[in-house]
């Protein structure tokens, strides 16, 4: 069988003309000096990308990278250096910019050891050829029409269509060697209505690691339409927000993108290895509500933040962050987790070739409680219900977090009545996580949207949680 | 450099050989190459020694009205037939679109001036991490609140850049950029505050020196201690010079051609109308010498000009490039790639008078997410900075929100301050804005 290493394989170092030997002489040359750890990276990604517009496909467009990113760790010290060509002397030249965060001489005899294969958790192919052209642009009109029936008031459609193929190979300076074929697809649709002068937009999408005709089952594109054409009309309705300290209910799914700024970002390896994390120093200690349990598992299958195995060459795992309000561990990479002394969780990933890895997310989710969704917002007297969010932003080190409602209601006297406008939360991660104070039998994952950004460097993440109630929180409304 | 631009021009000189042989009827191409260092230290050691180097191309073919595009990092001549197949491919699945194609050619720049933007500094990685490590030292011995740091770096880099297209224009230029920046932290435990400084010029001898640049960063997450909320409350709020930047970004949003051919613009249809009170003029001068947010052509080849983008409170000309002009029976205004170094007059109070002139409010120096809402003006982001007590700081303030619609905030504009100091190609002061909703306790 054919496995996402040989693939790799094939691909980064066969057609290239890069052979054992070539890799010897580039690893002995990044080891030529006192280096701890050191790794070769090599990709090639293609990506394609379909917009309809205006009801017209307006744009496509196809990208071709490639190249190799490697690395030299001595101590706490990393030198890096890449190159877009796939050549053993480009591939020298960069092994002596990146060897020269460390002086002194070493010998090196680097000779390949041992394969790593990782349990596969989506298929290794392609997936700009999973549907043909005509089915990939039938697919995106069939949305324009139909966003465009559901209600006269829908005055502009946009649907786009992204499938990324990426491949990589990471060998390390023990002489593993790791391979991943990871295949990523990403609809959306985006509506703007009209109603009287009054103009909202809404918009709803999905994706996976997998072909594009998830797309087709069960009619789940056509769901995108129909809900982004529901959320703007919803907006249409929307009175100011309130402006202050109230208790807000989340529902289930996206909005857990609350966990990854609240709790996520600060639980990451080298914020904490450094002090500079609200969380450091805190592992034992009672952070959060006893209700509450997060993981980041990036073991599950096809979800678009879960890796077979990550940018070092690990299998990903399913980590315990907090457990029943207990604070149990950090998401590690190979330098944070040996410099911690800790076991590395397979989290180190990077952007691209281009980047440093980093500790980051995968799939960040609060597990289940036992409250009935119904029974959370009837205990509420006077809050907000909260079901979707945009982006959202963390200052680790403060605590800081806030996100934003694109979806929210009131609660009044334990009742939904009128949805508001969009607004900004704002709260302590910390702090938060001891104000939840129900947690709902109905955890949800999202729909595969999340792009997480870390020191200028974008990666695919999952989030989810069940519906929960936060005490108090501020919401940035103008209804003072 | 491993590119000259002589040798990127060979590239798109064969890359629009390559589509015209492909059969297509025009083509645009735009290629770059990039090298630079960056070097990182922490705790007064080395952390990150990174060596970059990008190259880029990517281009646009049309097929009478139909368009495809493509792009990849392999600049070799295999690579760039097989891209412009692909963006051929692409072409023949778009559909006739009467707007597409390139800027009308008589829109291309004649000259091409030279702005100045070239100044290769040869850093060595040693001279780099010592400069870092002045400025982190700088910021750590600034005062004994500082606890920690996340380190100082220094960053080179010089990219040249060319553009062509099917009209014959070819036009290309390299630029380079060189930046210090610093981020400490003051406090400890969970009163821990972190903050950041930085200078970035075309010019290495242009950036502020090592120590000012950790001490500023230093100061601003001291000043952060002991942060409080607020009650919620309606109240006049100062913007800082860097927090106004976001709010011109908010403006130019809502300017864009495509938003506004969309009907996704607050600013649909109000060219000409009174949007800010009359003493307001937001200017962009394209042709600066030497500043950040220069360039002698858009990215469509279209020449950049001078330009007044709200004159006496007016709303004057959406940003347009060819295919946003087209679709709205207008003309390229030369904004493909976004507005270049504008600048809003000041009223020539200074921040502190202005803190004067607003006696009781929010001077916020920190924004958090995205909250504004271009379709409808929309404003609601979570914020930082300082409550204001009889035109003083009293004390800093965190984890509040303020909220508005860009439109009356706009209005509200009550004055522009001088401290116009932000190492930004976004050339304005402080904003002092009448009254905004602050969500707090």
């Amino acid at each position: 069988m054919t496995t996402p290493l040989d693939l790799a394989k094939a691909t980064l170092l066969d057609k290239p003309g890069l052979n054992d030997s070539a890799i010897n002489k580039v690893m002995d040359r990044l080891l030529s000096r006192q280096i701890d750890a050191a790794d070769l990276y090599f990709q090639y990604s293609r990506l394609e990308s379909w917009i309809l517009d205006d009801g017209i496909i307006k744009e496509g467009n196809h990208n071709i990278e490639q190249g190799a990113g490697l690395r030299a760790i001595s101590g706490e010290k990393t030198g890096f250096a890449y190159t877009d060509e796939l050549s053993t002397n480009a591939l020298l030249d960069a092994a002596s910019a990146a060897r020269a965060i460390a002086h002194h001489q070493q010998d090196s005899h680097f000779g390949l050891k041992s394969q790593r294969d990782a349990k596969a958790l989506y298929p290794a192919i392609n997936p700009l050829d999973t549907l043909s052209e005509s089915q990939k642009l039938d697919l995106m009109k069939k949305l324009d029409a139909l966003a465009r029936t559901e209600d006269p008031r829908v005055k502009q459609v946009t649907v786009s269509m992204v499938a990324a193929h990426d491949t990589v190979l990471v060998i390390n300076e023990q002489g593993e060697m790791a391979g991943d074929v990871r295949p990523l697809v990403r609809m959306n649709v985006s509506v703007i209505v009209e109603q009287n002068g009054r103009r909202e937009q809404a918009s709803c999408g999905g994706g996976a690691r997998t072909s594009l005709e998830f797309f087709l089952n069960e009619d789940k594109a056509e769901g995108y339409a129909k809900e982004a054409v529901r959320q703007a009309l919803v907006n249409l309705e929307a009175v100011d927000a309130p402006a202050g300290m109230i208790p807000v209910v989340l529902g289930p799914g996206w909005p857990g993108v609350l966990l990854h700024e609240a709790v996520g970002h600060g639980l990451e390896g080298d914020f904490n290895r450094k002090g500079t994390s609200a969380f450091s120093g805190r592992i034992g200690e009672q952070v959060a509500s006893p209700l509450v349990t997060v993981v980041d598992d990036g073991t599950l299958d096809g979800r678009r933040g879960s890796l077979s195995v990550d940018d070092e060459g690990n299998p990903s795992q399913n980590t315990v962050l907090i457990e029943n309000g207990i604070l149990k561990g950090y998401m590690q990479d190979k330098m944070n987790a040996r410099l911690m002394g800790m076991p590395t969780t397979g989290n180190g990933r990077r952007e691209s070739y281009a980047h440093l890895p980093m500790p980051r997310m995968t799939n960040t989710y609060m597990l289940a409680g036992e409250s009935d969704p119904a029974e959370i917002i009837a205990s509420v007297d006077k809050g907000l219900y909260a079901v979707n969010f945009g982006g959202g932003q963390v200052d680790i080190t403060s605590g800081k977090f806030v996100f934003s409602a694109n979806e929210a209601y009131l609660i009044e006297n334990g009742k939904i009545t009128k949805p508001v406008k969009g607004a900004t939360l704002i709260g302590n991660g910390p702090e938060s996580m001891t104000q939840i104070s129900m947690v709902g039998n109905d955890l949800k994952l999202d729909n595969g949207v999340g792009v997480c950004g870390k020191d200028g460097q974008s990666v695919p993440v999952g989030v989810g949680q069940p519906t929960l109630k936060i005490d108090q929180m501020t919401v940035g409304g103008t209804a003072a | 450099m491993s590119h000259s631009l002589e040798s990127l021009q060979n590239v798109v000189a064969n890359l629009l050989d390559e589509a015209k042989q492909q059969g297509a009827s025009q083509a645009e191409a735009a290629v770059h190459a990039q090298s630079g260092l960056d070097v990182g230290v922490r705790l007064g050691e080395i952390e990150t020694i990174e060596r970059t180097s990008d190259h880029g191309l990517g281009v646009t073919v049309y097929f009478g009205q139909r368009k495809g595009s493509a792009s990849t990092t392999d600049l070799t001549p295999n690579a760039i037939k097989e891209t412009v197949e692909a963006a051929c491919r692409i072409a023949k699945y778009t559909s006739e679109d009467p707007a597409s194609g390139l800027a009308d050619a008589e829109k291309m720049a004649a000259s091409i001036p030279d702005l100045d933007l070239n100044h290769h500094w040869s850093v060595s990685a040693d001279e780099a991490a010592e400069i870092a490590l002045r400025c982190e030292a700088a910021a750590r011995e600034a005062d004994t609140r500082i606890s920690n740091s996340e380190g100082a770096s220094t960053h080179t880099q010089a990219t040249a850049y060319v553009y062509a297209n099917s009209h014959g224009f070819v036009g290309g230029y390299p630029a380079t950029r060189h930046s210090l920046s610093c981020s400490v932290i003051a406090g400890t435990g969970d009163q821990m505050q972190r903050d950041y400084w930085y200078s970035s010029s075309r010019l290495a001898e242009k950036l502020d020196s090592a120590e000012s640049v950790g001490l500023k960063a230093a100061e601003r997450a001291i000043a952060r201690l002991n942060s409080r909320k607020i009650k919620t409350t309606k109240c006049p709020v100062l913007f800082s010079a860097e927090m106004a930047g976001g709010l011109m970004r908010g403006l130019f949003g809502a300017m864009r051609g495509s938003a506004i051919y969309r009907d996704a613009s607050f600013l649909g249809g109000k060219v000409n109308e009174q949007l800010f009170p009359d003493w307001v003029n937001i200017a962009e001068q394209p042709h600066l010498l030497q500043a950040l947010g220069s360039a002698p052509f858009d990215n469509e080849g279209v020449a950049t000009t001078d330009k007044k983008l709200i004159d006496a409170g007016r709303l004057t000309t959406y940003l347009l490039d060819s295919y946003s002009a087209r679709k709205l029976k207008m003309t390229t205004t030369g904004h493909a790639g976004g507005v270049r170094n504008p600048i809003i007059q000041s009223t020539g109070q200074s921040r502190d008078e202005l803190l004067k002139e607003m006696g009781t409010g929010l001077y916020i120096t920190e924004l958090m997410g995205q909250g504004s809402n271009t379709v409808t003006g929309d404003y609601s982001r979570g914020a930082a900075g300082f409550w204001i007590e009889n035109g003083e700081i009293a004390y800093p303030v965190e984890e509040i929100t303020v909220a508005g619609n860009l439109q009356q905030m706009f209005q509200d504009l009550e004055a522009v301050a001088t401290d116009n100091d932000i190492p930004s190609s976004y050339n304005t002061g402080s904003w002092l804005i009448k009254q905004m909703t602050v969500a707090g306790n």
